[in-house]
């Protein structure tokens, strides 16, 4: 289970987080929605430890994560980056091994190959891809690549930064099948965040949402739709009316 | 107060390249502390070995053939108004030994590597690579910076040790093809002319070069702005820190050397 608890962070005079209270019950599937520059990249990164939280705590079972050995807590991690993140100077297997061809998880290179090629496999993407570089990919090739990255070394815990945008609606489609198939399979706990609702529909089990750098509404996402939240109506439904405030 | 608006510009620039100059010096620690403490990245050094020091030979070998050439030519006529043309083998060993093998060689490395090096590394950065490189458990300073500036270390003396041969045989080309001297006689004179003192601080300097040089590149590289415009930003200032910093470098070793 992770908890976030009076979670702040401030760029200058910029106060992103201003108090974030959250659960993430293990093996569930918690999605965060919100607005852009609502802070839920900078939530997710504070759990990661790559961005450090002003004032609060964010447990794992209990423990704090500022105070973990960061190699194991890390190894526990698996992440899907909204633009991929995926090593340009490596081949796509390479990128797929990585965590099994150094550290800890260390293994023969013909085992970690083989490892990478099934976990290609998983994502839907067969051998003939494993010797190119991520350049020579679609965006939703590399966007399976990244999740198969992921999902490599058997992480509890996945993170998802949109892992649909910028893919076209059924490309999208096939990613959050796969999301949800390979979450339930793993028994891991996700977090994933989106602006898209076909996304959360199809990912969630719980639902969150950021704004003005606290937790607006959190519940299973069987009650999002039926939640007199004025600002989870205005964000779901994608109105330009209501109480959140935009730019026109 | 508009009078003192320049007075506060000033102040903040210097307070500011202060800031800087600290960042830089804690980041130098860093690199240097991580040298010695696994995990080692073996594969990732020597490729940076070939980039930096295999692939940087044609342009230290050109840079140094011209300029052996040109010295000669210069030292000649400059010999010729108290005739003294006949120290234009030991000058065109010296110079290029102490000074113009590790400088130029040194320069031409900053342009070549510390540019690649911040291009790439802020280009990981914007992309997130470097993100994702703390995902996977991997300390992007030991993986990004520390095979880089060992492998820049270790190899621009060898490039300046291949630059030095290049630009003396340059100098002998022109001295011999060109001025009239007796090969046999330039050669004896060189080699008479050479200590060994001159050839090991060229190839200490080249040392100290080649760690400012890749260290500038990630340096910046890892502090780069947001987009195609902070990459390019943190590319420029990895050229001309390092080169700045290579005559500043090449000044204080210099004392120390010959004072």
């Amino acid at each position: 289970m992770i908890e976030l608890r009076g979670v702040t962070k401030s760029f200058g005079p910029n106060h992103v987080l201003r108090g974030v209270d959250l659960t993430i019950p293990k093996g569930s599937s918690m999605v965060i929605i919100g607005g852009s520059g609502t802070g839920k990249s900078v939530l997710l990164k504070c759990i990661l430890g790559l961005v450090t939280p002003d004032s609060g705590t964010i447990t794992l079972e209990g423990a704090d994560v500022t105070k973990a050995d960061r190699d194991a807590f890390l190894a526990r991690f698996g992440m899907l980056f909204q633009g991929g993140a995926l090593f340009d100077s490596m081949r796509v297997w390479e990128n797929v091994a990585f965590r099994l061809q150094r550290g800890a998880q260390k293994r023969p290179k013909a085992e970690a190959r083989e490892i990478a090629l099934e976990k290609l496999r998983r994502v839907g993407l067969g051998p003939q891809v494993a010797d190119l570089y991520p350049a020579e990919l679609s965006g939703g090739m590399q966007k399976r690549v990244s999740l198969a990255r992921a999902i490599a070394a058997g992480p509890e815990i996945i993170f998802f930064d949109e892992p649909t945008t910028g893919l076209d609606p059924i490309m999208s489609g096939v990613i959050n099948d796969l999301i949800r198939e390979i979450v339930v399979e793993m028994g891991a706990t996700a977090m994933t965040i989106t602006h898209d609702m076909s996304s959360v529909r199809a990912i969630a089990d719980n639902v969150a949402m950021i704004h003005g750098g606290k937790v607006r509404w959190t519940g299973p996402v069987s009650e999002m739709d039926a939640t007199p939240d004025p600002y989870v109506q205005q964000f779901i439904h994608g109105r330009a009316e209501g109480p959140i405030e935009s730019l026109r | 107060m508009i009078l003192l608006s320049p007075v506060a510009a000033i102040g903040r620039m210097t307070l500011g390249f202060l800031a800087m100059l600290g960042e830089i010096a804690i980041f130098a620690g860093q690199v240097i502390s991580h040298v010695f403490r696994p995990p080692f990245y073996p594969r990732e050094f020597l490729h940076a070995l070939m980039q930096i020091g295999w692939f940087s030979l044609p342009v230290v070998g050109l840079t140094a053939l011209f300029t052996g050439g040109a010295l000669a030519l210069q030292i000649y006529a400059g010999g010729a108004r108290f005739s003294a043309e006949a120290v234009v083998p030991a000058i065109v060993a010296i110079g290029m030994a102490r000074e113009l093998g590790p400088v130029l060689g040194g320069l031409m490395v900053a342009a070549r590597v510390a540019s690649s090096i911040a291009a790439e590394i802020g280009t990981m950065k914007v992309t997130e690579q470097i993100d994702a490189l703390v995902t996977l458990s991997t300390h992007p300073l030991k993986y990004l910076a520390v095979p880089r500036v060992v492998a820049a270390t270790l190899a621009v003396p060898v490039l300046v040790a291949v630059g030095d041969s290049i630009g003396i045989m340059g100098g002998w080309a022109v001295g011999v093809h060109r001025l009239g001297f007796n090969s046999a006689a330039y050669i004896k004179n060189t080699v008479d002319f050479l200590e060994s003192w001159d050839i090991t601080s060229g190839l200490l300097k080249g040392a100290a070069f080649g760690f400012l040089v890749a260290l500038m590149g990630c340096y910046h590289g890892m502090n780069s702005g947001r987009g195609a415009q902070g990459v390019g930003k943190a590319t420029k200032s990895a050229v001309v820190s390092a080169s700045v910093l290579i005559f500043a470098a090449n000044y204080l070793l210099t004392e120390l050397f010959f004072s």
